[in-house]
């Protein structure tokens, strides 16, 4: 198979295939959830469980102060390498173009040099965390196989991404073709590993508020 | 012109002064791509370089490579360079017609036997003997017969060079590139082949792609052998690096809008009236080798994204079937939209039904009154 | 070569002309002190639009202007700089073949080639025969 070639098997069957996989497994899993349904609280509600629910999105956003002086250093890296994924995947010229040619609308987006610069921290971000999870005793003890491949699949696009836009050098195909592959490993493993936490955490702050609310209380 | 002077001969004949052939050799350096200190060299290889004769074949072609090649009427570099070769067989330059024609190509090869250079443009149909014939001669049939005494093998434009236009999706014809013909149909040689199929299959191969190829380029391949008799350095594909060895994204002029993401959003805003970069109107620049961005089209006048126009990586293989010229190297070529909306009714539709699967599980446990255990909550 | 048509080229894109200055310094330099000397072809760089033009004003020229007529005209200018020289060539239909820059003393190409001066010799051996 030849660079190009490949390249376009990349851009189209797999890039369909990708995210046929990552629509569906999203959706039906988010399905799944909702359908457990909660056992019925029997009790004479307090407060309301719809705004409770909808406060503590948004309040969750913003660490606990215990927590924060307990675990700076996570909370820290966390926030930092999740706005940088934010920023070069969905502020990034060249993806807003990826995104408008599925949705059918797009955004502004930002300086490719500000881009540039937050793939830079958001990769030393990433390295940093998956040193200390290494060597943190408790969390080496807790790390599982996902945990690891978790960090690979979102580490890749990144670096690679980053390569193929700087390097765009002797084989240029292939680095923008392995830059997208690497996006579609993480689209076709999402719906079945941790990264569906970036839905679910809505639904769990959710709950938490509902159920606080409901009792009247906040959460 | 004499076939056996040299190229000093006849530039001297031509009352051409020693100025002259040197101006001239630092012309052609520049042309390729040489560094100025390569000229001395250059020279002393002219001088006593013989007229190659050349047979050039067109096959499923638009003319359009000899269209440019041909754009010189002055003696220009490239016109003396061209009257330094001995064309002996060219369909829309030669004067002769029908059998004479074929004739005088039988008669260049047997002469030059393992000398001649080949000349190749448009692609070979090898779906059907039919689709295109010279004379009465199958375009396969000539290229065997005639690749078979050659020195090497020159693949003008992208269809010899890739298959082209003729070999874009559905490829109606069997359209091959030259490369690929002799690679898969040395075996199946007819009687009238004078070599084996492993000669055949190591016949080197020069690819000078581009719809058409900038004709700065394919002269400065013929130049090459002229002057050193040797093959230029060839990338993967099978191109001379110094011209092909760049992509136009490493040289284009409008990089420095790409870095800063100063892009144009249509052919006529305001980004595009400042020259800023093509990305989003689909530039393949940065996936395609070719020496536009520097040694540019019409003698240097300008290249198409400087006259405001993506590129259409038109010297890479399968540009024509690259997803679209018009759309953006990062956006997929298929329509992901419908797939995603089925993707979600699917979902949808799996989601409820093994949510109330699970449902009906958990009544049924409930009512047998079964316990959870560790096993349930670890799953 | 001016660009009329409706693209405003900004005028920060000249980032070829300062690195091309420094290398003409350095060339010069070289000159000075060995005496060697350097050809810069001018087509091997991605100019802009309007940049060889920027080029060929910064250089400006000097005393010395020699025209050759040799298959089409060829400009040999020496700039404003002395031993920086300008050298263009162009065909019989005023079409740019080349554009170089020679940091040398004298470029090479006005120098009398030993070639034409054994042909002028016989020349002027034929000359002097039909004279006398």
């Amino acid at each position: 198979m030849t660079d190009t070639e490949f390249l376009l098997w990349v851009r189209g069957p797999a890039f369909e295939i990708a995210t046929i996989i990552f629509t569906l497994g999203v959706v039906l899993r988010i399905l799944e959830i909702v359908f457990l349904g909660r056992k019925a609280n029997l009790a004479e509600a307090r407060g309301s469980a719809t705004a409770g629910g909808i406060r503590t999105i948004i309040t969750r956003s913003v660490p606990e102060s215990g927590t924060f002086k307990r675990s700076t250093f996570v909370i820290v890296a966390g926030y930092l390498f999740h706005i940088g994924l934010f920023v070069t995947i969905f502020l990034f010229a060249p993806h807003i173009l990826t995104f408008e040619s599925v949705l059918g609308f797009s955004w502004p987006a930002l300086p490719t040099a500000i881009v540039d610069a937050t793939a830079v921290v958001t990769v030393i971000t990433l390295l940093v965390v998956l040193i200390h999870r290494m060597q943190d005793p408790v969390m080496r003890f807790l790390s599982g196989f996902q945990d690891y491949l978790v960090w690979l699949v979102t580490f890749l696009p990144l670096v690679t991404g980053y390569i193929a836009f700087h390097r765009v050098g002797p084989a240029p195909q292939m680095l923008i073709a392995i830059h997208i592959l690497s996006v579609e490993a993480l689209m076709v493993l999402f719906p079945f590993t941790k990264l569906m936490h970036a839905f679910t955490l809505f639904m769990s702050r959710w709950y938490n508020g509902a159920i606080s609310g409901y009792r009247g209380v906040n959460s | 012109m004499k076939k056996d002077q040299t190229l000093g001969e006849v530039l001297r004949s031509r009352k051409i002064s020693r100025r002259g052939f040197l101006k001239f050799c630092a012309a052609t350096a520049s042309l390729m791509a040489l560094p100025p200190s390569m000229i001395p060299a250059i020279a002393r290889a002219l001088e006593n370089a013989r007229r190659p004769s050349v047979i050039w074949l067109s096959f499923q072609e638009c003319t359009g490579c000899t269209e440019s090649l041909t754009r010189s009427h002055a003696p220009t570099v490239e016109g003396l360079i061209f009257e330094s070769i001995s064309l002996d067989y060219h369909h829309t330059l030669q004067a002769a017609s029908g059998e004479a024609a074929e004739a005088a190509r039988e008669a260049a090869m047997q002469e030059n036997w393992g000398e001649y250079l080949l000349v190749v443009d448009g692609s070979i149909p090898a779906g059907g003997a039919g689709f295109s014939t010279i004379a009465g001669i199958s375009n396969m049939d000539m290229l065997l017969e005639t690749a078979a005494g050659a020195a090497a093998i020159i693949a003008v434009g992208s269809c010899a060079a890739f298959g082209g236009i003729p070999a874009a999706k559905p490829n109606p014809t069997g359209a091959l590139s030259v490369a690929e013909l002799l690679q898969g149909y040395a075996d199946q040689l007819p009687d009238t082949v004078n070599a084996t199929a492993s000669e055949l299959k190591s016949k080197p191969i020069i690819n000078v792609p581009g719809c058409p190829p900038i004709p700065v380029v394919i002269t400065g391949v013929l130049t090459h052998f002229l002057t050193f008799g040797t093959i230029p350095e060839l990338d993967a594909l099978s191109r001379p690096k110094v011209f092909y060895g760049n992509s136009i994204h490493d040289r284009c002029y409008r990089r420095p809008f790409y870095d800063r993401g100063q892009f144009a959003e249509t052919f006529d805003d305001e980004g595009a009236k400042k020259g800023w970069c093509l990305y989003k109107l689909g530039c393949k620049g940065p996936t395609t080798f070719n020496a536009c961005a520097t040694a540019k089209w019409n003698d240097g006048t300008s290249f198409p994204i400087e006259s405001g126009h993506p590129c259409l990586g038109c010297s890479e293989p399968d540009f024509w079937d690259a997803g679209g010229f018009y759309k953006a190297l990062s956006t997929p070529t298929e329509d992901i939209s419908r797939a995603a909306v089925y993707a979600v009714a699917a979902g949808a539709a799996a989601g409820v039904a093994l949510g109330a699967a699970n449902r009906a599980k958990k009544s049924k446990a409930a009512k047998n009154h079964q316990k959870v255990s560790i096993d349930d909550l670890e799953k | 070569m001016t660009h009329s048509f409706n693209i405003e080229t900004d005028a920060g894109l000249t980032h070829n002309v300062q690195p091309l200055m420094h290398e003409i310094r350095h060339a010069v330099q070289a000159l000075l002190d060995t005496g060697e000397t350097t050809v810069i072809d001018l087509r091997s760089l991605p100019l802009a639009p309007g940049e060889l033009e920027v080029i060929e004003a910064t250089l400006g020229r000097g005393e010395v202007n020699a025209v050759l007529e040799a298959m089409g005209p060829s400009e040999i200018s020496e700039t404003v700089f002395p031993g920086v020289w300008l050298v263009r060539h162009f065909n019989a239909d005023k079409q740019v073949m080349g554009v170089f820059v020679e940091i040398t003393r004298m470029p090479s190409l006005l120098l009398s080639q030993n070639e034409d001066i054994a042909d002028g010799l016989r020349q002027l051996d034929e000359k002097l025969e039909t004279m006398f």
